[in-house]
Parts: structure tokens; sequence; C-alpha cells
């Protein structure tokens, strides 16, 4: 080996140069799941902090915000509601008393009502006539102060579109159906339906549209959002259950929106963070492919080369051989001086070739990808499976390269070297 | 100890078969020194190396020491040649990045046997050799390589020497000193066949033989 160095040294370079790119592309390819994963954990990371901030926002913002529920008897047709702007269908004005009884913990305040489009004969207008009678605590709840002052019995209070068209005031008087109410407020102008709707106490609402004990809705006031998420499911099967009669629906408050929008951006987070994986696996698979093309290449370039130092190292050796056989070397030891020398061969090659690979590898991960602060040092990186994996198939890919000229060099017929020369 | 029956070695050539050997006979016995004399290309190597067990005849048998190598495996015919011959070649054939001490300890590798560190310095010593031994070839001189090639040729103790034109390189001198010693060891029992176009050389045999166009003539 030391004899003809030039050879055996060029034979341990083809080895490092199979095994490095093996253990480099293996080693690249640990490299980008390690990044892999430090990508992800860290949008993870990201993306929980954001959502812990979002979490924490929504729960300071809903504490203020609340939201109101509108229950409705369980036969209202949504569809027609929304349509004609109030409910058609009446409840028992009971149903309130039995909500601010039964415990419910999520409401604050009830508000019944009773509500009617109607024409106003006195005054030649379509108004919405609303009956109420205030806020009806929730009796398990800190008494509070009322969300909404009610209407005292005999008087009326005017939306903006109707007091301002008939010139009416606070104190005024105007008849209504017959009946004779004091003006109590006079609202500024809201740009909805209430601009042209009239609040009255809900017992004089029922009299005047002859609905005695009953009510068309009640809304559910403050309703508690910590943690808006599922909680109108919740507070719509607790409300099933203590009015079996009833349907709910939510008003369209800031918090559900919030929450909403809250859910969006988590949602969106993920789908970021599943966009990123997706688009490393695909940047794997593409290293994958190139290293299963490329490795195989190199291994078989790699043992041609040893091949063809080999054949070399025969010819150059067929008089040694000759005299070997000559003095009484058997086939099979010729055969093992040359096959133990591509052995020692494959081990070096094999060893410095991890060494190589891993620095490689680490190097090209270094170009390939973006911030590799922190990644795993070459040490690290160091596998003992992989050691043992080329230092098995370095030894044997030096053999089988070199098996071919040894078989040769073992035919030779030592009558004609020596006759030769 | 060596028996040529009728042997006949044809070679095809590119303008067809050669006879290198036609229907040669000939016996050495221990404690002869046999000596072929004649030009290139009369088939002295191809006696010799049909005698070593490294060419099969064409034709006829050759018996050594009572049994023909041609008739058994290659790999029995290997231990025959370990065990029974040594080759002494012209060229000297020393392999070029061994010491003389390893190219003389060679042949223990091919039949491990004990002692063959002591039987090599003995050689070695006898040789004249001692302050060469950690030398390669390159730095010896030819008469120091060919001692070299010779105490090779003899560390398994061999039957039978089997010497191609060994003093073809040398000056007389070192050729008288290789002469010797071949003397030596067929005076100790062994036997010699040596080929050689050179009268002077065969002239150190206890029996010499002409050998023309691949038929020997006494």
């Amino acid at each position: 080996m030391l004899h003809r160095w030039r050879g055996f040294a060029l034979g341990i370079f083809a080895v490092i140069i199979a095994v490095g790119s093996l253990t480099g592309a293996m080693t690249l390819l640990k490299l980008h799941d390690l990044q892999t994963q430090k990508i992800l954990n860290e949008k993870e990371e990201e993306t929980e902090k954001k959502m812990a901030v979002l979490k924490d926002e929504m729960r300071k913002a809903t504490l203020k915000l609340k939201f109101n529920l509108l229950i409705l008897p369980k036969q209202q047709n949504i569809r027609d509601l929304h349509m004609k702007g109030y409910p058609s269908e009446y409840m028992p004005e009971e149903y309130v008393t039995r909500l601010a009884n039964s415990g419910i913990i999520v409401v604050r305040h009830f508000l019944p009502s009773l509500q009617q489009r109607i024409k106003w004969p006195e005054k030649n207008r379509t108004i919405t006539l609303i009956g109420t009678r205030g806020e009806v605590p929730n009796l398990h709840k800190d008494p509070r102060r009322p969300l909404v002052q009610p209407v005292p019995p005999g008087t009326i209070v005017l939306g903006y579109g109707l007091h301002h068209s008939l010139g009416l005031h606070n104190g005024d008087k105007v008849k209504l159906l017959g009946r004779e109410f004091t003006v109590h407020k006079c609202h500024e102008e809201r740009g909805s339906k209430d601009d042209y709707t009239a609040w009255i106490h809900l017992s004089q609402a029922q009299e005047l549209l002859d609905k005695e004990g009953h009510i068309n809705a009640i809304l559910a006031l403050e309703c508690i959002c910590q943690g808006v998420e599922g909680l109108l499911m919740k507070v719509r099967e607790e409300i099933k259950q203590i009015l079996p009669g009833t349907q709910v629906i939510e008003m369209g408050t800031k918090a559900i929106a919030r929450a909403e929008a809250r859910a969006k951006v988590g949602q969106e987070a993920k789908s970021a963070v599943e966009r990123e994986r997706r688009h490393r696996t695909k940047m794997r698979s593409e290293r994958e492919f190139f290293a299963a093309v490329l490795v195989p290449l190199v291994m078989v370039a790699c043992a041609v080369w040893i091949g063809l130092l080999a054949f070399n190292n025969v010819r150059d050796r067929k008089v040694e051989i000759g005299i070997q056989r000559a003095i009484g070397f058997r086939a099979g030891q010729i055969m093992f001086l040359f096959l133990s020398k591509f052995l020692i061969m494959g081990l070096l090659g094999g060893l410095l070739g991890i060494f190589t690979g891993l620095g490689l590898g680490r190097w090209l991960a270094l170009v390939l990808e973006d911030d590799m602060e922190g990644i795993a040092t070459a040490g690290e990186l160091f596998n003992p499976g992989l050691l043992l994996l080329c230092l098995i198939t370095a030894p044997m890919l030096a053999v089988i390269s070199g098996w071919l000229p040894t078989m040769f060099a073992i035919r030779q017929d030592p009558a004609d070297v020596l006759r030769e020369v | 100890m060596v028996e040529f029956k009728n042997i006949t070695k044809i070679y095809d050539g590119p303008e067809g078969k050669v006879t290198a050997l036609d229907k040669v006979s000939l016996s050495v016995q221990p404690g002869e020194f046999l000596a072929v004399c004649g030009p290139s290309g009369c088939g002295k190597t191809t006696l010799l190396l049909t005698a070593g067990g490294l060419l099969r005849p064409s034709k006829g048998q050759l018996n050594l020491d009572g049994s023909d190598p041609y008739g058994v495996s290659p790999e029995m015919r290997s231990k025959i040649r370990a065990r029974m011959i040594g080759f002494v070649f012209q060229q000297f054939h020393l392999i070029p990045y061994l010491t003389v001490r390893q190219n003389i300890l060679a042949p223990s590798l091919a039949l491990p046997t004990k002692k063959a560190g002591q039987r090599a310095q003995e050689l070695i010593s006898s040789f004249g050799l001692d302050d060469r031994a950690g030398h390669v070839p390159a730095q010896i001189s030819t008469g120091q390589k060919q001692r070299t090639a010779l105490a090779r040729a003899l560390l398994n103790k061999p039957k039978i020497i089997l010497a191609d034109e060994p003093t073809g390189n040398l000056d007389e001198g070192n050729a008288n000193t290789v002469l010797s010693y071949l003397s030596q060891y067929v005076a100790e029992g062994g036997c010699v066949l040596l080929v050689t176009h050179d009268v002077r050389t065969a002239a150190h045999a206890t029996r010499t033989l002409e050998m023309s166009r691949g038929q020997l003539v006494e």
C-alpha cells in the first residue's frame, strides 16, 4: 500500500467521495428536518403567542361588550322576522319570570316586548308599536342599574321620524288607537326602523293589541362573554331547557364578530403553518429525489474508479503476482492480499468520508437554508448508526469494486508472466 | 527427484503451433546439479516452468518426488511448489517494496512454518546480507539481489532449486558466489536444475545437457 501509495490514496479518495456523498446527503436531509422542525416550532409558537394575545384582548373586550340574544317563540319564522322587522308569533309573558327565576347565570337582564306593525289612525301613519316593561333583572345576579328605562304607563316614547314629522315634544298629549298618552321621550335620529317606532308600557300594548298576557320576544341583555366561542350554543341549550317553546338567535354583537375574527386569525395562522409544512415537505422530497439520483451515481462512479485503479494495480503487479504464484502462493492467498488492501482502503475511506460528509452536508445546509442559527453542530449530527453503516458499506464497496480485477489477477497464468520477463 | 517422461509442450502462436519441448525425458536426483544449456528460444524456460508445476505439458508426464503435480488441483500444486521447489530467476523478481528480510520471508506466507524468522536470519547471515537485511531491493547491489532471491528460494528447505539464468545479470565474482551457494546446497542433499546459455555457468554443474529446438542432447 505504501509502495503504491498514490493509487491507494486515490482509492481512499474515491471511497471518501462515495461515503461523503452518502453521508452528506443524509446530513443535509437531517439538517433539513431539524430546520423544518425549528421553523414550524417557531411559527407555532408565534401563532400561539398571537392567539394568546388575541384571546386576552377578546376576554377584555368581550367583558365590556357582552352580547345580546333574542328569545323568540319556537314557531317564529326567522325569515319572516327579518322581512317584517318584528316577530309575528307570540308566547306567554310568564316566560320572562320563569327565566329570571331559573338561575341561568350567563344572562344579566331580560327585556320582554310585544311588537306589531300597526296603523296609527289618529295620525295616519304606519308605525311599529312596541310594548315593553323594561328589564327584568336576573334574580340570581347582583342587582344592577337597568339598561333600558321602562316606559311608564300612560306615556309614549317616540322615534325621531314620528315626533319630528308630527311636531311632537316631551309632555305633549297624543292619541293612539283611541287612548291618550303623554309623550315621555323623543329619541334622536338613529337611522333605523326605531325612527318610526313608538314605545308604550307592555300592559297597555297588550290591551291595545288584544294580546293580554302575551309577548313575542325577550331580549336577553349583557350575556357574559368570557370565552365567547361555543358560549352561544351553551346559552341556547340552557334557555331551551328552561323554555322549550322558544328559539334563541344572536343579535350580531361585536363580541361574536371579534370571536369570529379571532377564530379566523387562528385558522389563518394554522393554515400558514400547514403551508410552511407542505413547502418544507416538498423541498425535502426534491432534495431526497436529488440525493436518490446523485448518490447512487456518485457511488457507481467511485466504484468504477476503484475498479480501474485496481485493474491498473493488477497490471503493475503482474510480475509480482507471477512470482508469488511461483513461490507457492495459492490463488486464495493472493486474493486475500488484494482484497484486504481494498478492505483497508474502504475502512479508511469510509471513516474519513463520514466526517467529510458531515462537514459537506452542514456546509450545503448553510448555503441552501436561511437562518441556520442554532443548528446542530457536526458533533451533534454524528450518528453512530450512520458510522456503522458507512464502515460496513464502504469496505464492501471497495471490495466489490476490486473483486473483478482481483479475479483477473489470480487467473493470470504465472508461466506467461515469467516467460515474458 | 524430478523426472520428465516424454514431455512435449506445444504453444499456439500467431503463426501456428510452436513445439517448445519435444518428447523431453530427463531426471534430476538429490545431490545432482543439472545444467541445461542452449540458445535463447530453445525451450529452456519452458522446461523449467514445466518442472516447477507452472506450465502444464501438452503430452507426457512429470514426476516430482514420486507424484504428478499436474494430476492434482491448482491449490495442491501451489502447496507442492511452496514445499518442494525454490525458484531463482535472472531478473531476481524480488518484491520491490519489501526489505531483504521480508523478501526472504515471503515464502513463509505461502507455507507458514515454525521458526521461519530464525531460518531467514540464518540465510541472511550465511549469504552475507546482514547489513542489508533492512534495505529494499532498490538499495542493494545486483549480487545482493540474487543472493536474496536465492535465500528466498531456500527458506522452506525445498527439495529442488529451479534456476533460470541465475547469473545472467551478475559479474563474474557474484556469479561464482551464487553458483558456489548452489553447489553447497547440492552438497547438502538438494538438487538443482539450472538452465543457461552460458557454458561457464554450466561448468559448475555435475551434469550438463544441451537443448536445441526443444530437444535434449546429452
